[in-house]
């Protein structure tokens, strides 16, 4: 069965002059127990289809259901069945730790004590501090408390709008065994984040810009469908090197990718013509390695298409 | 002249008891593309603070465009840029009344204003929003009007704080095409980033751990130094002996 399903949604906001079309009727689907992620740019129109999933936000076209229960029509069941951790940190500053979470443990009609093994993990990491206000705590604990008081009602399915954004690459790294270790209790979990390199953590993937969804598969789906020769390529000028890339007549694209230049072939074209092409331009023993598209190579791949 | 941009040694910031940024020293050369790296609570928006002239120090030296951070605080205001992911732009004003506004602020002459307002919308491809709120701009092109304001009065430093979280990939390497031309034109660029393969494109790096500079050198030699094979590597092994956290 299918936890979400997303058909044909589309959203708007403002008139004429000014009109933003924040989702283009999009269409997916979530299996249930999947970690499914929502990836793409800031303004892609990932935080308008959380709120529409989780009855915050009425959609102009299309419909969409979550646990089998349509978001317009059902959302008060809805809205006791989903989890949700927005973007912005919007628990109550000036409760503390254990009365934010006793608070959403009791409008749920719920206790803490009843769903504890749920969260034992990531709350005991906060307890010690559980007369702390939440307005006090670092950005990690206050993640961490974010999490457990959307996990407290034991939802089936939990969304977490951009919940690494910001956030070091360390926190993030333990943020998604987090995720993980909450996958394996059973519960569905859609996740939304701008860092390409989230995706390969998820189950399966939705990639998305400017309101509409570029790819949905697994992250090695996405990365198989890349057709192109790709290859890398390093040097010592790194910028001229680019240029260089640039004119020769087999490169569909070139760009920086970290310390390399990843350079998209036309078909047809190898890592050895690259080399053959940098040595008659004075380059004595450029660095050229075929490799296998990473997603953000397949991202800029699909952006470019689209346009 | 010089041919350093900034100038610390030792440099301290204690809030009470604790010490946010623990006696760092280091030096940025004029043109240099300097990426100032460190997990959350690291000390880096305090470490910036300090060299913008918004936050005194409590211990040690520094100098930003050749002016001192104790007492010439208005004079590196003047000498430096500055945008950040979080604000950089008034987004109630049309794209034309920023960049009047900010230049306005640094006190640069109609004249000025008028004849380079109109060389950037062109070279932004933004003459048909200049008069748009800023609002309405999708967020890259407002990051890239936000650099370009920020070094519109063309200042001999440009701090970035985390100017592409959030950016899409595309518009983020074209973000960093024009790092590079304003590097290139001498402008000094101190530039903090969650995104590791963007610390690839400084010329030297440094990562902040609990306050003190722990590592400092060319991406390259950093690398080597900690034996792994990219900086993503380097950064998870310096960030994990870290013992405070959060922002």
């Amino acid at each position: 069965m299918n936890a979400v399903i997303v058909n044909n949604i589309s959203k708007q906001y403002g008139k004429k002059k000014d009109l933003i079309q924040a989702l283009k009727g999009i269409f997916f689907e979530v299996k249930q127990g999947e970690l499914f992620g929502i990836i793409g740019p800031d303004g892609a129109g990932k935080t308008s289809l959380f709120r529409i999933l989780t009855t915050l936000l009425l959609p102009d076209g299309g419909s969409a259901s979550v646990d089998g229960l349509d978001v317009v029509k059902d959302f008060k069941a809805i809205r006791h069945r989903v989890g949700y951790m927005p973007g912005r940190f919007s628990l109550y500053q000036d409760l503390t730790i254990e009365e934010n979470l006793e608070f959403f443990a009791t409008i749920f009609n719920t206790t803490v004590k009843e769903n504890y093994d749920l969260i034992k993990d990531i709350y005991s990491q906060i307890e010690p501090f559980k007369n702390r206000r939440a307005g006090k705590l670092s950005g990690g604990m206050k993640q961490k408390l974010a999490l457990s008081c959307a996990l407290i009602h034991k939802p089936s399915v939990l969304f977490l709008d951009e919940p690494t954004t910001g956030v070091d690459a360390v926190s993030r790294k333990e943020f998604w065994e987090m995720l993980r270790s909450l996958k394996e209790q059973g519960i569905t979990i859609l996740v939304s984040t701008p860092y390409m390199d989230e995706a390969s953590l998820c189950d399966r993937v939705a990639l998305i810009q400017s309101g509409e969804i570029l790819s949905v598969d697994s992250p090695e789906g996405v990365i198989n469908a890349f057709k192109h020769p790709l290859v890398a390529v390093k040097d010592n000028n790194m910028l001229q090197l680019l240029n260089d890339l640039q004119r020769f007549e087999g490169v569909q694209d070139a760009y920086p990718f970290g310390e390399y230049h990843h350079v998209v072939l036309k078909d047809g074209f190898t890592a050895n013509a690259v080399s053959t092409y940098l040595q008659q331009h004075n380059y004595h023993q450029p660095d050229v390695q075929t490799i296998r598209a990473d997603i953000e190579d397949c991202f800029i791949a699909l952006m470019k298409t689209g346009e | 002249m010089t041919n350093t941009a900034i100038h610390a040694e030792g440099l301290t910031k204690r809030f009470g008891d604790f010490t946010a940024v623990d006696a760092i020293s280091f030096e940025v050369k004029k043109g240099e593309i300097f990426g100032f790296l460190g997990a959350n609570g690291a000390g880096k928006t305090t470490a910036m603070r300090m060299l913008c002239g918004l936050s005194i120090p409590t211990a040690g030296k520094a100098s930003v465009a050749g002016f001192d951070v104790y007492k010439q605080t208005e004079q590196i205001k003047r000498s430096i840029g500055y945008m950040s992911q979080k604000f950089s732009l008034y987004e109630d004003l049309t794209v034309r009344e920023n960049i009047r506004f900010y230049a306005g602020i640094y006190g640069k002459s109609d004249a000025f204003i008028k004849e380079k307002t109109a060389f950037l919308l062109k070279e932004l491809h933004l003459e048909a929003e200049a008069n748009k709120l800023v609002r309405s701009l999708p967020l890259g092109w407002k990051q890239k009007l936000a650099f370009s304001v920020a070094i519109f009065h063309e200042p001999e430093i440009v701090f970035l704080d985390e100017p592409t979280g959030g950016v899409d990939p595309v518009t983020r390497r074209e973000f960093w095409n024009m790092i590079y031309k304003a590097a290139e034109r001498g402008i000094t660029i101190f530039v903090t980033t969650h995104y590791m393969d963007e610390a690839e494109y400084c010329n030297r790096v440094s990562i902040m751990v609990d306050g003190r500079i722990d590592a400092l050198d060319t991406p390259t030699q950093l690398k080597k130094t900690f034996e792994v094979r990219s900086m993503d590597e380097v950064f998870l092994k310096l960030a994990r002996r870290a013992k405070r956290s959060g922002d």
